[in-house]
């Protein structure tokens, strides 16, 4: 019985993950065709000081594969052809997007995979406890920060940390905390001081990226918390002798979480372009950072690459959440 | 009826005084209750008279906003008062509960085995295997089929009835003192009902436990009760041994209570007058005067007490004058006197207001969310046949599923149908014109089962019952005219026509509806389940109203209802459904009394009786399993799987149900009179 479960949530995971890769590529494919009819890299390169000759604009154009003289498809298509083979082309000045992909992505999953996972986790705990303790102060303290911070834009959050964390260091007449950048340049040590100082810097951008998912999250996990909290099975695992803490735990929480991993698919993309802002505020160069420098110098091959990074982890998570929903709630997998 | 050794044992519940309030509207009001090893208590009354309040608090599972005054002792220890954890250690071991959903009583991501071993480990210090075991022994116990692999199901898994099954194994897991029962049945079609009713009196028995057993079904309790307390308005007003209770109730509430239900051979309904009384504004004296027919003024002094002998406890007045006179609910209640029997007209020379035949209605069924591919057919209404002549009432029973409510669709949309034939008033609706069509609408009119959700909030009675009319194109003049008219003929008054939806009770609001139907003066009257959202002493009401307004308009009524006592007691002829197709058909007398098809017979005999001296001698047709799915179309017989004639039958002749449709008006191919006590 278990096995032929487990062989039907297979089935179903391997359909999800094939209906993603159609996904992907459509989503590659607009996000190409928008970038190409948005930017004028043609633009970046005559606005320049001196104006170069128009012969050579456009030799440097087609070198790179964006002139706005080939056919849009054709662009496309030898951008694909050397796309799938891992090549994500030159970016404006020349360098190699790959190469600059793979500085970037580094950055970016540190700064992302941390705040999200700490986020959604306190997310879920404060919307699960402010449910249980419902209308009572801890609960509507929780709500009531939950919604400044919703209110809050992220670039507002993370300076309002930024200048919290600079009187901090003020006061205490040391650099307590740091954040600019992902460590302090030319430091040495040990590979415990090393990571010491990754962490400190981490510490403020992980925060306004934490605190904004979790405020959404709790959110979420109180309204679907509460539903379970009236259900009629919590009545009966507390009939059968759990205490009300044992049955919230071992009936309500499992099965409120179930309509929560759909959400978390969706708050990803809301969630990678506020991390545009922290990382720019913070002084970190990833995924974001250089996606508003490549819109900047209407850099179209970059901006793509950005873009098939947030569009596979949009759907990543998408997978995950699909994977999760099938692990929490039996009812998927047999239908 | 009392346990032999009552005075010697001491109760295993003892609720004294019990009062419960939320938020300052009181639900209980002073209850006392003591229930004994092995006693079955059967606690009825109206909804929200505060049954379920009165289990819960037994269970120490009031919600917070709760407040309990009083005393409730299990086995000696006092719970009100008591924390959560103290609590947890009684509940489930002295006290258990089957509630009354079983969708929503499971815990959906855990496998029900899991959840019933969780109740073993709760109490007893055993480990995991051997606490599966035991939830395994258990769901055998309680007759779940091949338990083993079964109890690696999960909820969703589980038909309804096999649910409850499982809800039952899980309460008795711990060999409790006292099962509190909160209408485990009613959310079940009657046959299975028959089987868990069945399931929990071996249960009790097997755990010597006493039963608290809450129902609005008089049947039921019936069937299952030692002694019956009756409670109106958060109150006990009348205890007693089932047997006298049921013969001899001396409170006018219960007196009328009883004289509501259907039963073989009774004619009149005693409806209680009124609606039950807001808690939050009590009247002063007896809570149930304002709609008392014997009261006077020393009922609104003073609350009466519940008092008299132990064994027969009433909160009444006028109980020993009631006693001495030993009046009968028809004589404390006004009825409407019988109409006469009018001459008849032989069957056949009457003219047919509907006529259906072999009638058919698939959909289809589909695989995937959004773009869903065409995997098969649910046939939902396989061969139906009815025939209604003028002045008569037909009426449709059969279980959740068979198909009743798509067969009334069906007909209403006065089209042709998929397959087979349907005629209005002489009028085939496959050859119909516009103009036909509209006027056909008129004639037929319906009455659905929840009077609030097809009531539009917004509107005044007046301009509700007027939009057929308006539909009709009927000038402001006639409107005006009429409304009082239809408002008089469903026994509201012309000045409701005023008011809203809301300001009304259940039962006048299904007046409201019937007047809206009978507006545009229908010959026919489609009555889908017309008074299963009801109280008992309400729905007498309505079928008493039903019941005149057909004489006097000489309508002709389709009435769709799964509850057989309410079908023999106004239907003149009766259509039985089993899995989209019409089993058997014919005059009600008839039916009842000598049904010939062997599911109509296991029908009828699960159906409980409103007496325990009859429903506790009466043999019974146990059906096994549930209603198969309609997806799988069966080639014969479609009782085929249930039915216990084809069990007894030889190789040749089981081949022939199985491989060969049974038609006429018994669809049976041993159609046959079996002896057994009919409802
Ligand atoms: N949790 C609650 N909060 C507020 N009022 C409640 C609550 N539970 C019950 N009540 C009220 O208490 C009264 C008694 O309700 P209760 O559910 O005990 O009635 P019941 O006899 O079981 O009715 P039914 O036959 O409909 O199940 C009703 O007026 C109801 O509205
Ligand atoms: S006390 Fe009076 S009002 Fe109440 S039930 Fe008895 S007779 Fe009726
Ligand atoms: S045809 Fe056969 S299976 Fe069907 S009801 Fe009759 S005896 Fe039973
Ligand atoms: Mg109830």
């Amino acid at each position: 019985m278990r096995r032929i479960a487990s062989r039907t949530v297979l089935a179903y995971l391997t359909k999800r993950l094939g209906y993603y890769a159609v996904l992907l590529a459509v989503a590659v494919f607009l996000s190409y065709v928008l970038s190409s009819l948005a930017l004028s890299p043609r633009g970046y390169f005559e606005g320049r000081q001196p104006p170069p000759p128009a012969s050579s604009v456009e030799a440097q154009l087609t070198a790179l594969g964006i002139n706005d003289h080939t056919p849009l498809m054709d662009r496309f298509t030898t951008w694909a052809s050397h796309a799938v083979r891992g090549d994500l082309g030159r970016t404006i000045d020349s360098g190699s997007v790959g190469e600059e992909f793979g500085r970037r992505i580094g950055v970016s999953l540190r700064l992302l995979l941390a705040g999200t996972a700490l986020g959604t986790l306190a997310g879920i705990l404060a919307g699960a406890w402010g449910a249980v303790r419902q209308y009572r102060f801890s609960d509507r303290a929780v709500t009531l920060f939950a919604f400044l911070l919703l209110s809050t834009p992220t670039f507002l959050l993370a300076v309002l940390l930024k200048i919290g964390a600079m009187r901090l260091n003020q006061s205490a007449g040391s650099e307590l905390i740091a954040f600019t950048g992902e460590k302090t340049p030319g430091l040495t040590g040990s590979t415990a001081t090393l990571l010491g100082d990754r962490a400190i810097h981490l510490l403020l951008p992980t925060l306004s990226i934490a605190l904004g998912t979790a405020a959404a999250y709790s959110r979420y996990q109180r309204g679907t918390m509460l539903d379970v909290l009236g259900s009629d099975f919590l009545r009966t695992a507390r009939a059968k002798g759990l205490t009300r803490g044992r049955a919230v735990l071992k009936h309500g929480l499992r099965t409120a979480l179930v309509p929560m991993s759909t959400f978390f698919a969706y708050g990803f993309l809301a969630l990678f372009t506020g991390a545009a802002f922290t990382e720019k505020i913070f002084g970190w160069h990833g995924m974001g950072s250089w996606f508003i420098d490549a819109i900047g110098k209407s850099d179209v091959n970059s901006v793509v690459a950005v873009n098939v990074f947030a569009a596979v982890m949009v759907l990543l998570s998408g997978f995950l959440a699909d994977v999760l929903h099938a692990a929490l709630d039996p009812r998927v997998r047999t239908s | 009826m009392t346990a032999p050794h009552a005075d010697a044992d001491p109760p295993v519940l003892d609720i004294t005084g019990l009062h419960v309030d939320f938020d300052g509207a009181p639900a209980v009001r002073g209850v006392d209750l003591a229930l004994r090893r092995g006693e079955v208590l059967g606690l009825v009354g109206e909804s929200g008279s505060g049954k379920s309040t009165v289990a819960l608090a037994a269970m120490g599972l009031l919600p917070r906003t709760a407040r309990v005054r009083g005393s409730v002792r299990a086995g000696g220890t006092e719970l009100i008062g008591a924390g959560d954890r103290e609590l947890s250690r009684l509940r489930g071991r002295r006290m258990a509960m089957v509630f009354q959903d079983p969708l929503s009583a499971l815990t959906p991501v855990h496998r029900v085995g899991d959840q019933i071993a969780e109740a073993v480990r709760t109490h007893q210090d055993v480990g995991r295997v051997h606490a599966r075991r035991r939830a395994v022994e258990l769901l055998d116990l309680v007759g779940i089929p091949d338990p083993e692999h079964r109890s690696r199901a999960y909820p969703h898994e589980f038909s309804g009835g096999m649910r409850q099954r499982a809800m039952i194994a899980m309460a008795i897991a711990n060999d409790p003192d006292v099962i509190l029962a909160d209408e485990p049945t009613t959310a079940l079609d009657v046959t299975v009902q028959a089987q868990v009713l069945e399931v929990l009196r071996t249960a009790q028995r097997e755990t010597g436990a006493a039963l608290l057993l809450v129902s609005h079904d008089l049947g039921v309790i019936a069937g299952m009760a030692d002694r019956v307390a009756v409670m109106y308005a958060g109150r006990i007003v009348e205890s007693a041994p089932a047997p006298e209770l049921f013969a001899a109730p001396r409170m006018p509430y219960t007196m009328g209570l009883l004289g509501a239900v259907p039963r073989p051979g009774s004619r009149v309904l005693t409806p209680v007058p009124g609606a039950p009384p807001e808690l939050r504004l009590l009247p002063r004296g007896c809570a149930f005067a304002p709609r008392c027919p014997l009261a006077d003024d020393t009922c609104r002094t003073a609350e009466p007490e519940l008092a008299g002998p132990e064994e027969h406890r009433t909160a009444c007045v006028k109980a020993p004058e009631i006693a001495a006179r030993d009046l009968a609910a028809t004589d404390v209640y006004p009825v409407d006197e019988p109409a006469p029997v009018r001459a008849v007209t032989p069957r056949g020379e009457l003219p047919a207001v509907l006529r259906v035949e072999g009638l058919t209605k698939t959909f289809p069924l589909l695989k995937g969310a959004a773009f869903g591919r065409r995997v098969g057919s649910v046939h939902a209404v396989d061969g139906v046949d009815l025939d209604i002549r003028r002045g008569e009432t037909l009426g449709l029973v059969g279980e959740s599923g068979s198909g009743k409510s798509t067969t009334l669709l069906e007909i209403l949309r006065l089209a042709a149908p998929e397959a087979g034939e349907v005629e209005v008033l002489g009028h085939r609706t496959s050859e119909l014109t516009k103009r036909q069509i509209k006027a056909l609408r008129g004639s037929v009119q319906i009455v659905f089962q929840d009077p609030m959700a097809s009531l539009d909030p917004r509107q005044p009675v007046g301009e509700i019952v007027a939009e057929p009319l308006r539909a009709q194109g009927a000038d402001r003049g006639a409107v005006a005219r009429r409304i009082p008219e239809l408002l008089r003929l469903v026994g509201l008054e012309a000045a409701h026509a005023a008011r809203f939806p809301h300001e009304f009770s259940g039962g006048q609001r299904q007046r409201i509806g019937i007047a809206r139907a009978l507006a545009v003066e229908p010959r026919l009257l489609v009555l889908d389940e017309p008074v299963s959202a009801l109280d008992v002493s309400v729905q007498a009401g309505i079928l008493n109203l039903l019941r005149r307004l057909k004489d006097e308009l000489g309508l002709a009524y389709l009435f769709v209802s799964h509850d057989l006592s309410v079908v023999r007691h106004i239907a003149d002829r009766v259509s039985v459904m089993y899995l989209g197709r019409t089993v058997e058909s014919g005059a009600v007398e008839e039916v009842f009394a000598r049904p010939r098809h062997p599911y109509t017979q296991a029908l009828l005999s699960a159906v409980p009786v409103p007496d325990p001296v009859a429903e506790r001698s009466r043999s019974r047709v146990l059906l096994a399993g549930d209603p198969p799915s309609a997806v799988l179309r069966a080639e014969g017989c479609g009782f085929v799987g249930r039915c216990p004639v084809y069990a007894g039958l030889g190789a040749g002749d089981r081949a022939r149900c199985a491989g060969e449709r049974p038609v006429g008006e018994v669809a049976c191919h041993f159609p046959q009179p079996r002896p057994f006590p009919a409802a």
